[in-house]
């Protein structure tokens, strides 16, 4: 399996991002990374659009759906938001997108922060297997992995992806 | 004339100086040679005793048997049952029953409980105060006479310093020998451990030393006052071995004994709120443990069970509401011989502390010799023994030895020359 | 078969399946319970204040010594956690005669639950518990007899962390009656583990437990002494039975020599922080001005207590969560063990 190229994902995926903005015409967008590959993306974006407001984080270990199986995350960063995200356009970033459930708890915790004025996701990579009906917006590469095979982002600096 | 041939055992005696692999002939009850064959009579049955011990009969200074009253806990017949597993030929019953012991007719029906069980041979202790109420003196000379060896009044406190200067001077006036347990009551209240670095830990009330060491000194003055014949129950403390060995030293005649447990166990073992840890007198400190060993290799002291039988709820609580004591007697034997293997007791001392030294304080002669009374237990010392709560002879089911293999057996127990155990 | 209390609360794999005591617990462990408590911090701020993590998980608050104070923030650290809670009052006199705790135990295990947060007047009541109830039962530590407040105890190191930037190399000062103090007990463990330069413990001699420096810290009769220096000063709170004990003469003598004022506070660190557990007897441990003062800290302890018990109830529910998934797993594979 060829892994693509991260940084010209990364500048490729900007630059649309870029258009996508124009397009639907959102000025101030708030860009929210998700803990913590979405994180370490967010912030090549944003170096690279220069939004206002920096990096949002958002932690979701509170909200997700298989806590009866797996427990609570060893290690929970807690999420950091403006104080406010009511009425704002939010770009909600991660690296990987598989079943769709982390961006369902993603949701569900941004809606308890307020209510924005709308939501786009973005993703590095999107590797199918969605059990979920949620679709990104934007995506870097599309993938095919083997049954069995994850991809895994390590970062921040450098970002790598790798195989598991 | 027809023998009970013991052969080739390793007969101990603390009170002969006798530790020696030999023959015993028993006829009629009683011992009638030791180490030749009688010139008269044949042998009607004889044991091969090679490899096993052959010692005096153990008595024990304090149980509770539980009965009568609490027969939930145990009975006369289950607790002298499970005495003899341990080679216990004599026990002598705290008075703490329901109703407490302290009239002639609850002395009676104790004893012919014991004889109809026809285990270990049951010594009742009497009451000194009515119920055991510390205040009214108990009718003391009747109970004498109704049987019992000595009196007590368990732990169950005097009022004051008053009523324990009658009680003794009435029980001097008669002679009766008295057993007192040295408890402060207004130090050691709603105390559950020994006072120390783990009741801190733990956040449980402590016993301090000194509960024990002020009514034991209190003890002694009046002792020595009033020329009572005492014998100290179920000490605990450093400190009272160091104040009864003074006493002694001043002519104050006084004896004393302490339960296996304070041998075995300290305070630590309590770590983890095993309410099996939950006695009376409480687990002392290590030095306080080296100290009562100390004391009873030099043959100052006796070793008493405190045996004392609880169902499993009894226990099944938190620690300082569970219910105090340890049914021993399964695994008295095999926990004493665990010291023994350790170094820490000499097999003779540990003899002598369970045998010779109790007969004493009760004027008996438990002496292995030519024309006594047979009373022994023949011990093999290498067996292993497996407890299990359901096949414990005691109806306690608060055994610290439930679960665990140890080693020494007794294969065989004898009361005036009757086989009553094994 | 008693476990030690600090095992028998991790899982196999060392998480936290039941919050019994701090002794024992790893510097990682107690160090996770903040920083999740920290997490906690940042919900509490938003206007939907509630997680779903635990949703239909239902808490029991079991609380045989009354305590309205503890048993609400139980209560409210479990509705925002998103778990159903239900509290009941045992009163000791129920228990003392005729059902036992035990019987208490069988008859609510009936119910299903999660989880109990257990309060009583008994060292080693949750400790109890902990080995008797049915397996998956996580056990909370709302205060045993003496023994243990390790929730309290570890809203307290919060309190230190967020104030004084760390616990590692302060000097803390703990004031009043230590004797009967389970907070006190369960702050020595956790200041220890966290690394604290030093742990005083100040008072008479009749409210300092004998050998209470075996637990780690250093005796003073004198606030001019034990003060100096200090980081942090937690008191304590005096109870009114003392006085009937034999164990004090009189508040006024106890506030002339321990009670903390402005002078006393001064003995200190110039920028020590000042703790108390609540509720607060002015005039008795601590005067009025230095309780409502700059250096006290004392309401930001009552904030930091609802997300230090969602921190805790979250990870106990999530270890017992993972022996439950475990236990499963073992049905499922049957064989597995012999190969």
């Amino acid at each position: 399996m060829h892994l693509p190229d991260i940084e010209h994902t990364c500048t490729e995926l900007g630059q649309r991002l870029a258009a996508y903005l124009e397009q639907n015409n959102i000025e101030q967008p708030l860009l929210v990374g998700i803990r913590t590959g979405g994180v370490w993306i967010a912030e090549r974006l944003q170096q690279q659009l220069q939004t206002e407001d920096g990096v949002s984080s958002l932690d979701i270990s509170f909200y997700r759906d298989d806590f009866t199986r797996h427990g609570l995350h060893p290690q929970v960063k807690g999420s950091e938001l403006p104080d406010s995200i009511e009425d704002r356009h939010i770009i909600l970033i991660d690296d990987v997108v598989m079943s769709g459930r982390t961006i369902r708890a993603a949701m569900n915790e941004l809606f308890d922060y307020g209510r924005p004025a709308s939501i786009s996701l973005v993703c590095l990579l999107d590797i199918g297997r969605r059990e979920l009906p949620i679709q990104p917006d934007l995506c870097g590469v599309r993938l095919e992995l083997e049954e069995g095979q994850l991809v895994k982002l390590s970062g921040p600096v450098p970002l790598e992806l790798s195989l598991s | 004339m027809r023998y009970l041939h013991i052969e080739n055992a390793r007969l101990i005696d603390p009170s002969q100086n006798l530790d020696q692999v030999t023959d015993v002939y028993i006829a009629e009850g009683r011992i009638h040679a030791i180490g030749h064959k009688p010139a008269t009579g044949g042998i009607e049955h004889s044991i091969d005793a090679s490899g096993l011990l052959l010692v005096p009969g153990l008595i024990d200074l304090g149980a509770h048997l539980a009965e009568p009253g609490f027969t939930h806990k145990g009975s006369i017949a289950s607790e002298t049952r499970a005495a003899c597993a341990s080679g216990f030929t004599h026990v002598c019953a705290l008075p703490d029953t329901k109703p407490v012991a302290d009239s002639p007719a609850v002395i009676q029906l104790i004893q012919e409980k014991a004889a109809k069980a026809g285990f270990a041979k049951v010594l009742p202790l009497g009451a000194l105060t009515q119920g055991l109420g510390g205040e009214q003196l108990a009718s003391m000379f009747s109970l004498r006479e109704a049987g019992c060896v000595a009196l007590s009044n368990a732990r169950a406190p005097f009022k004051d310093s008053y009523v324990l200067r009658r009680v003794m001077e009435y029980a001097a006036t008669y002679d009766i020998p008295v057993f007192l347990n040295p408890d402060d009551a207004a130090l050691s209240d709603a105390g559950c451990m020994h006072e120390g670095p783990t009741a801190t830990r733990l956040g449980l009330t402590g016993i301090p030393q000194t509960a024990e060491t002020i009514a034991l000194a209190q003890m002694l003055l009046l002792i020595e006052q009033t020329g009572v014949r005492a014998h100290i129950s179920q000490i605990s403390c450093a400190r009272s071995v160091r104040m009864l060995a003074q006493a002694r030293e001043q002519g104050i005649r006084v004896s004393a004994d302490t339960p296996l447990a304070n041998l075995i166990y300290t305070d630590e073992a309590v770590t983890g709120y095993n309410s099996q840890f939950n006695v009376q007198p409480p687990l002392r400190s290590e030095s306080d443990r080296r100290a009562l060993l100390a004391a009873v290799n030099a043959g100052e002291l006796a070793i008493s069970s405190n045996h004392r039988p609880h169902e499993v709820a009894a226990k099944k609580a938190p620690f300082a509401d569970a219910e105090p004591g340890m049914s021993i007697f399964d695994g008295f034997l095999p926990l004493a011989l665990q010291l023994v293997e350790r170094g820490e007791l000499e097999l003779a001392a540990l003899i002598r502390a369970t045998s010779t030294l109790p007969a004493t304080v009760l004027g008996q002669n438990q002496s292995l010799s030519e024309g006594n009374w047979f009373n022994a237990a023949l011990i093999n010392p290498d067996a292993g023994q497996s407890f299990r709560r359901s096949t414990l002879l005691s109806k306690g089911r608060n055994s610290p030895v439930a679960g665990k293999t140890l080693k020494g057996a007794v294969n065989a127990v004898f009361i005036d020359g009757r086989k009553v155990f094994g | 078969m008693t476990t030690d209390p600090s095992q028998l609360q991790l899982t196999a794999d060392g998480r936290l399946k039941h919050f019994l005591t701090t002794e024992g617990l790893s510097r990682e462990l107690l160090t996770e319970i903040l920083d999740t408590a920290d997490s906690f911090i940042s919900t509490q701020e938003r206007d939907v204040k509630k997680v779903p993590l635990l949703r239909g998980k239902t808490v029991v608050n079991l609380f045989f010594e009354n305590s309205t104070r503890t048993r609400s923030t139980f209560e409210l650290a479990a509705k925002r956690l998103s778990a159903d809670i239900l509290n009941l009052d045992i009163a000791k006199s129920a228990t003392a005669k005729g059902e036992t705790l035990m019987d208490t135990l069988w008859n609510l295990e009936a119910m299903y639950s999660d989880m109990f947060v257990v309060r009583h007047a008994d060292s080693g009541a949750a400790h109890f518990i902990a080995e008797h109830v049915t397996p998956n039962v996580a056990i909370i530590n709302a205060g045993d007899g003496r023994h243990a407040h390790p929730t309290q105890a570890m809203l307290d190191m919060l309190t230190i962390r967020r104030h004084q930037g760390a616990i590692e190399g302060k000097i803390v000062a703990i004031v009043g009656d230590i004797l009967h103090s389970r907070v006190a007990r369960s702050q020595i463990h956790a200041l220890r583990t966290l690394g604290a330069a030093e742990i005083r413990v100040i008072g008479p001699g009749t409210l300092l437990p004998r050998d209470i420096e075996a637990l780690g810290c250093k005796a003073y009769y004198r606030m001019e002494d034990g003060l100096k220096d200090c980081d942090v000063i937690i008191m304590l709170r005096l109870q009114k039975e003392r006085m009937q004990n034999a164990l004090l003469p009189s508040e006024s003598e106890f506030f002339k020599l321990y009670g903390l004022t402005e002078e006393k506070l001064t003995y200190a660190k110039p920028d020590a922080i000042v703790m108390h557990p609540g509720p607060i007897n002015r005039g008795v441990e601590i005067e009025s001005n230095v309780a409502d003062g700059p250096q006290s800290v004392i309401l930001n302890q009552v904030s930091y207590g609802i997300a230090v018990r969602m921190a805790v109830m979250a990870m106990a529910m999530s270890g017992q969560q993972q022996e439950r998934n475990e236990l499963a797993e073992q049905h499922n594979e049957p064989g597995q063990e012999e190969a």
